[in-house]
């Protein structure tokens, strides 16, 4: 861990603007990846803006019949709140089959979208990575590969993005809303939140220089069934294989998410026009295009028959 | 004292206390959390200076170049210790290759500098700041390309005869009415132990202390007098309490050396514990294997051939896994081969892992057992009863001392139901979920090795133990305290146990499953010699002595045991050791594993049920902290079958999954009930306490347990380990 400075913000906006203030720096809230990387720099801030007291902790109704998910509300607040269990089960089921209570008890929900890869190679220093250093190349691709990217990678990088939750937030058609350094909003579409890795694998999100997560928006709820199934070697505790999100209505229609095959929670609405016709239909259509590596080729297979145990279990 | 015939009536028999499934006497201090273990003896050293580890990043080649001039000014730091400024190292003759490399890399990881500092994070800020530039070489990484440059290795006391050959092999598997030929592999494996390998290292003069996490007291002091090339005596080693070892911690490692090394040159006290993510590839491993069964068999059952080959890798002087020598006694048949063969390998070096050989080796020989009962059309349990042998196969005229296997797998099949077992794979169902029964053998050997102890008698009848036995979580203080207790007749509360310091008796050490029988042993014949001190000073016959309730009685005579130690302490010392007891007769112990699993018929997933397993391993002296090594060991064959590998990177060679997030190891989750039973048994040719280990008997077989009851689920047979699910989602039904 390189030394840094550090700082309490106490409103968004002026924790928007120190960010921008200082090159580098960082918001930390539960810490549970930043500080990891940090130890292991990996992230070497000169500067962490602890925003820990901003509020942002509540769970609102919103005026058009959705909620509005402060920033800084735990995964364990947000996965037992009454009404995300009534109405969005989906998030639910996602956040609780992510990582342990105790990590679940500090990780916050903006937090959780900027978790930050887990492919081994990202995390050892003495190997190159783009994402980690970029231009230093990638070593993952032709070597261990069975976790990461089957679809949208690039020949800079196969990494995925390992959150459970988001995977869901990005079925559930949520917008990400921020304030920038200038004190200005926005609303961010899930589907926009996170990117392909491209040439530049180290920019992750949308987010601008400062840019600070206040909340994030759920529409109003779906009804359906609400399916989540993460699929991995051993029973708990572990990054997805591959896991996929369903919300499935009675009519046979519906909306798929898939987490362990990209860079992002990986959703495509054409593709679920096809719902009706299957799981091999769908999933034709949502991985098409796909470049798995000889090691992680299984990951194809294994959506389509997640997906469709789900499509059976929705009928049971 | 010398074991060479078997024991007889002793007052270990009374069983007031062995036997007894007593709470470990360790638990209070370990479960508040007041046990020190290396890295936290702030009892010791107050103010220690802190160490840490940087590993190289090439596996094999040069260091070209190397600066230290930003960390060594970099704040706090005290000393940057590197393979240069060390002065003349040795090599021990357990590790391959040398423990604080340079400039010659042997394997990615290997230590190649220690930056020490005021404070731990002074330190690790401070390793970053060392620049060295490498010119790598190419090496060898991958076994199964190195497969054909294998070659037969030497042989040692450690790997057994290379080659075996019994009768006619070939021939009799060339006309067996049914044969098997399969292959199957196991991949690199981590201990994974939850204590990182820490150690504190003090110098007065030129003498050293080391408080360190050491399963084997005499073995490290000496190395690590070698390795420094400073007299035995002047190294004292340390190690009380450790947190998990497997194997891992058997010999010394690179943070014991440099913590010496470290506190030399900052002249003051230095801790050093392995960073996790440095501990896969720094340390040794259990090596991946190639494994080819040939077993050929009459119509009837009965073998008649069985072939078992085994291909490993290591470094250069290093050794293979052996993992054919269960394979030499666990089945009768008139001819039988094996073979091992080694290839160099330029990842880090392999070394043992809780029952190194037989883990691995019956996680192959015992799916092909499976496989071939099944060809048989034979009931699995029946297969491996029919080949039952009570003698060792090689030298018929060389019995068993005792050899309930075939209890054990009946006593097992009768509580596991193993009866409900559908001989036909993939056909039951429970909703989703594919069902199977499944089992397997297991053996181990019993091994001993001498062990001492000295025992104190004061004048409050408080019994003191003292041997540089270990306790690596396994329940040796509690064991060692039951049979003190027991010869001296006296309350476990009037005994104390101080274990794992090097100026103490030296004892059998933990490892290889040896650790209980034969430290209690060494206590016993160091209690035999304090009862002849006590009769002595009682002026009593010591043959007539009865040592009872805390008095000694003769006849209608009863007198205090403290009173033999009015006068000052009386301490006895001595050690057992063995005749060649154990080459007349084949020690070994037993186990039947029965596992029901569940797999996903849609996403391959594999989760274990239920397990049993029925052991035989002579007396057991305690049954609590035998069943918790059991289940434990049934854990790590679970996590064998189902999920561990290092992978390795075959261009770069190193494993890549060098941490808890990547190597992962069962969860609560993964872990249904476990049922253990020991069968009621003595072994009186082992030793005056009639006990065997059961440490590792419980991993052995239970990896093959859980492959056949996948197979039994599935009717996918995979014969690489560990079973994952992209092993066999190709072939399994469809989503319905």
């Amino acid at each position: 861990m390189r030394p840094f400075t550090y700082e309490r913000a106490t409103t968004p906006a002026e924790a928007a603007a120190a960010a921008a203030h200082t090159q580098g720096a960082r918001f930390i809230a539960g810490g549970t990846n930043l500080l990891d990387l940090m130890k292991l720099q990996i992230e070497t801030p000169p500067h962490l803006i602890d925003v820990n007291g901003l509020g942002l902790d509540n769970i609102e109704a919103t005026e058009d019949g959705g909620l509005r998910i402060g920033a800084l509300v735990s995964n364990t607040n947000l996965a037992a709140d009454p009404r995300v269990r009534r109405d969005y089960g989906l998030l639910a089921r996602a956040l609780l089959a992510g990582a342990s209570g105790q990590l679940r008890n500090k990780a916050t929900t903006a937090g959780n979208l900027l978790q930050r890869t887990r492919c081994p190679y990202f995390y050892d220093t003495a190997q190159p990575c783009n994402k980690r250093q970029p231009g230093s190349g990638c070593a993952a691709i032709g070597g261990f590969t069975r976790q990461l990217g089957v679809i949208g990678t690039s020949d800079a990088c196969i990494a995925t993005h390992p959150s459970d939750m988001a995977v869901a937030l990005r079925a559930l058609d949520a917008t990400v809303e921020t304030v920038r350094a200038d004190g200005a909003t926005r609303s961010i579409p899930m589907a926009d939140f996170h990117r392909l890795p491209g040439d530049t694998p180290h920019v992750e999100t949308a987010l601008e220089t400062g840019e600070l997560i206040t909340s994030v928006v759920l529409p109003k709820p779906l009804g359906g069934r609400h399916i989540y199934r993460k699929v991995r070697d051993r029973a708990s505790y572990a990054f997805a294989l591959v896991s996929v999100g369903a919300v499935l209505q009675p009519d046979g229609t519906g909306r798929v998410a898939l987490g362990g095959v990209a860079h992002k929670p990986w959703r495509g609405e054409a593709a679920e026009s096809e719902m009706p016709r299957g799981a091999n239909a769908v999933v034709g259509q949502l991985l098409a295009g796909a470049r798995p590596t000889r090691e992680n080729a299984f990951k194809i297979t294994l959506v389509e028959r997640t997906l469709a145990s789900i499509l059976v279990e929705a009928k049971g | 004292m010398k074991f060479d015939s078997a024991a007889t009536t002793n007052p270990i028999d009374r069983l007031k206390v062995i036997g007894q499934p007593l709470d470990r006497i360790d638990g209070p201090l370990k479960t508040t959390g007041k046990a020190p273990y290396a890295y936290e003896r702030h009892d010791i050293v107050a103010d220690p200076a802190y160490g840490h580890v940087i590993g190289a990043t090439i596996a094999k080649g040069r260091i070209t170049a190397m600066d230290l001039s930003a960390a060594e000014r970099a704040p706090g730091v005290l000393a940057v210790v590197t393979a240069r400024n060390a002065g003349v190292l040795k090599k021990g003759n357990y590790n391959t290759a040398h423990l604080l490399g340079g400039p010659d890399i042997q394997h990615y990881h290997q230590a190649v500098a220690l930056v020490v500092a005021e404070s731990f994070e002074q330190a690790r800020a401070a390793a970053h700041l060392v620049r060295i530039d490498y010119k790598a070489e190419p090496g060898r990484f991958d076994l199964h390309a190195a497969k054909g440059s294998a070659t037969a290795p030497e042989p040692s006391d450690l790997t057994g005869p290379i080659d075996t050959h019994v009768g006619d092999f070939p021939r009799a598997f060339a006309q067996a009415a049914v044969r098997l030929d399969e292959t199957y592999t196991t991949p690199d494996q981590s201990h994974a132990m939850m204590e990182p390998h820490a150690t504190l290292a003090s110098w007065e003069g030129d003498s050293l202390t080391v408080w360190t996490s050491n399963q084997m007291v005499a073995w490290s002091t000496g190395e690590l007098a070698t390795t420094l090339g400073i007299p035995p005596e002047k190294v004292r080693l340390i190690s009380p309490y450790i947190g998990g070892g497997f194997g891992s911690k058997l010999f010394l490692r690179a943070d014991v050396v440099l913590a010496a090394l470290g506190a030399r040159a900052a002249g003051r006290p230095v801790k050093v514990a392995l960073q996790r993510p440095l501990i896969a590839n720094n340390t040794t491993h259990r090596p991946a294997t190639i494994q080819r069964v040939r077993l050929g068999a009459e119509r009837d059952g009965t073998i008649t051939a069985i072939g078992h080959e085994s291909w490993s890798g290591d470094l250069e002087g290093g050794g293979p896994e052996t993992a054919v020598g269960q394979t030499r006694l666990l089945y009768a048949g008139a001819n039988r081969m094996t073979s091992m063969r080694l290839a160099v390998l330029d990842l880090p070096e392999g070394n043992a892992m809780r029952a190194p050989g037989e883990a691995p080796g019956l996680m192959a020989l015992e799916i092909a057992m499976d496989e071939m009962a099944e060809k048989l059309g034979i009931d699995p349990v029946e297969f491996r009863i029919r080949n039952d042998t009570q003698v060792d196969p090689e030298h018929p005229e060389r019995p068993f001392s005792a050899r309930p296997f075939v209890q054990c797998l009946r006593l097992g099949a009768e509580r596991f139901g193993w009866d409900r077992r559908n001989a036909r794979p993939g056909q039951i169902r429970d909703g989703r979920w594919l069902i199977g029964l499944g089992m397997a053998a297991g053996f181990r050997n019993n091994l001993l090795a001498k062990s001492g102890a000295r025992v104190r008698l004061d004048n409050l009848g408080v019994v003191t133990v003292e041997t540089d036995m270990t306790d690596i979580g396994t329940g040796s203080y509690t064991i060692i305290a039951q049979t003190a207790a027991e010869m001296m007749g006296v309350p476990m509360e009037q005994v104390r146990v101080v274990l794992g310091d090097s100026s103490f008796p030296v004892s059998a050490g933990s490892g290889g499953q040896w650790g209980a029988a034969s430290s209690t042993a060494g206590v016993y014949a160091a209690c035999v010699k304090l009862r002849e001190e006590v009769a002595r000073k009682l002026s009593l016959n010591s043959a007539d002595a009865e040592f009872v309730d805390g008095e000694v009685r003769v006849g209608n005579r009863s007198i205090r045991l403290q009173a033999a130690a009015a006068e000052g302490d009386l301490v006895a010392e001595d050690r057992m050791e063995y005749g060649d007891i154990t080459e007349k007769m084949q020690q070994s112990t037993f186990a039947g594993h029965f596992v029901e699993v569940a797999v996903d018929s849609a996403t391959g997933e594999s989760r274990i049920r239920r397990m049993l397993a029925v052991c035989a391993a002579g007396r057991i002296l305690n049954p609590k902290s035998a069943r918790s090594q059991v289940i434990g060991a049934m854990t790590m064959g679970a996590g064998a079958a189902l999920m561990e590998e290092l992978a390795v990177d075959t261009r770069r060679g190193f494993f890549v999954n060098h941490d808890l997030v990547g190597y992962e190891v069962p969860v609560h989750a993964d872990i249904p009930h476990q049922e253990v039973v020991f069968l009621d048994e003595t072994d009186p040719m082992s030793t005056p306490l009639k006990a065997k280990g059961v440490g590792e008997l419980g991993i052995c077989g239970v990896g093959a347990a859980v492959a056949n009851a996948i197979y039994n689920a599935t009717g996918v047979r995979v014969r690489d380990y560990p079973i994952t699910l992209d092993k066999h989602l190709d072939r399994l039904p469809d989503v319905a």
